[in-house]
């Protein structure tokens, strides 16, 4: 089954809390039969026990949870916000890509976060990626990262 | 030389941070080894750098080894600037 298409990407302009936004993320492999519903929990649980550290740069946060969580196959889903919400709660700790990352085991995962991390790398893709207003504008961003 | 890449679980930012840590010593041709660890098992282990984020940083810093927040785990730049300031390359 492909690992990251359109169906993993959406653009919401009605998200107003960092639980909201990661459930919203994780809604979108959890259709797809990616993850078992315990592993958006587990991922909230997260932020709450260890804090705000799942933002990588500035702005973009990767909610993630252990495979056992409830991952059933690997896979990345693509969240851009119109307005921040504020991981773990602290102000200074803005996000507005939400990148929702499932893994099956501690390895088989190193390619998707080698293409995160070029996205990471690229601050015009990055500023590009977070002014679309719409999933059509999105996908023409993302689509070439399609596996 | 030992660094290391810290983050929550061991398996996200930090490996991702640690892939970044790699291509900037490969780039300055220093020889290290870099492993990524999760916050709990990282304050027992050796090492001459600990790279990891802001929140991580305030909770490590303190011990035997120089810690360096990361804001963008990608950052070359910024990887590199955190370890020619922390060892002696």
């Amino acid at each position: 089954m492909s690992v990251f298409n359109e169906k993993f990407i959406a653009v919401e302009k009605k998200i107003d809390s960092w639980e909201e936004a990661i459930t919203f993320s994780g809604n979108l492999l959890l259709k797809e039969g990616k993850i078992l519903p315990r592993y958006i929990d587990a991922m909230i649980e997260n932020v709450n026990k260890l804090g705000p550290y799942i933002l990588i740069a500035p702005n973009i946060a990767l909610p993630h949870a252990r495979p056992d969580s409830g991952v059933l196959e690997e896979g990345i889903s693509v969240l851009v916000l119109k307005q921040p919400v504020y991981i773990g709660g602290a102000e200074d700790k803005p996000a507005l890509l939400i990148i929702c990352l499932a893994a099956k085991d501690a390895h088989s995962h190193i390619d998707l976060l080698k293409t995160i991390s070029s996205w990471l790398s690229d601050e015009s893709l990055v500023n590009q990626m977070l002014e679309v207003e719409t999933k059509d504008e999105l996908n023409e961003i993302v689509r070439k990262y399609y596996i | 030389m030992k660094i290391l890449a810290v983050c929550g679980m061991g398996f996200g930012s930090s490996l991702m941070l640690k892939m970044t840590a790699d291509r900037v010593l490969k780039k300055l041709g220093v020889k290290a080894d870099v492993e990524a660890c999760d916050i709990g098992t990282a304050g027992g282990m050796q090492a001459d750098l600990i790279l990891t984020n802001a929140e991580f940083a305030k909770q490590l810093a303190g011990g035997q080894a120089p810690v360096a927040a990361i804001l963008n785990m990608a950052s070359e730049d910024e990887v590199e600037k955190a370890l020619k300031e922390n060892l002696d390359l």
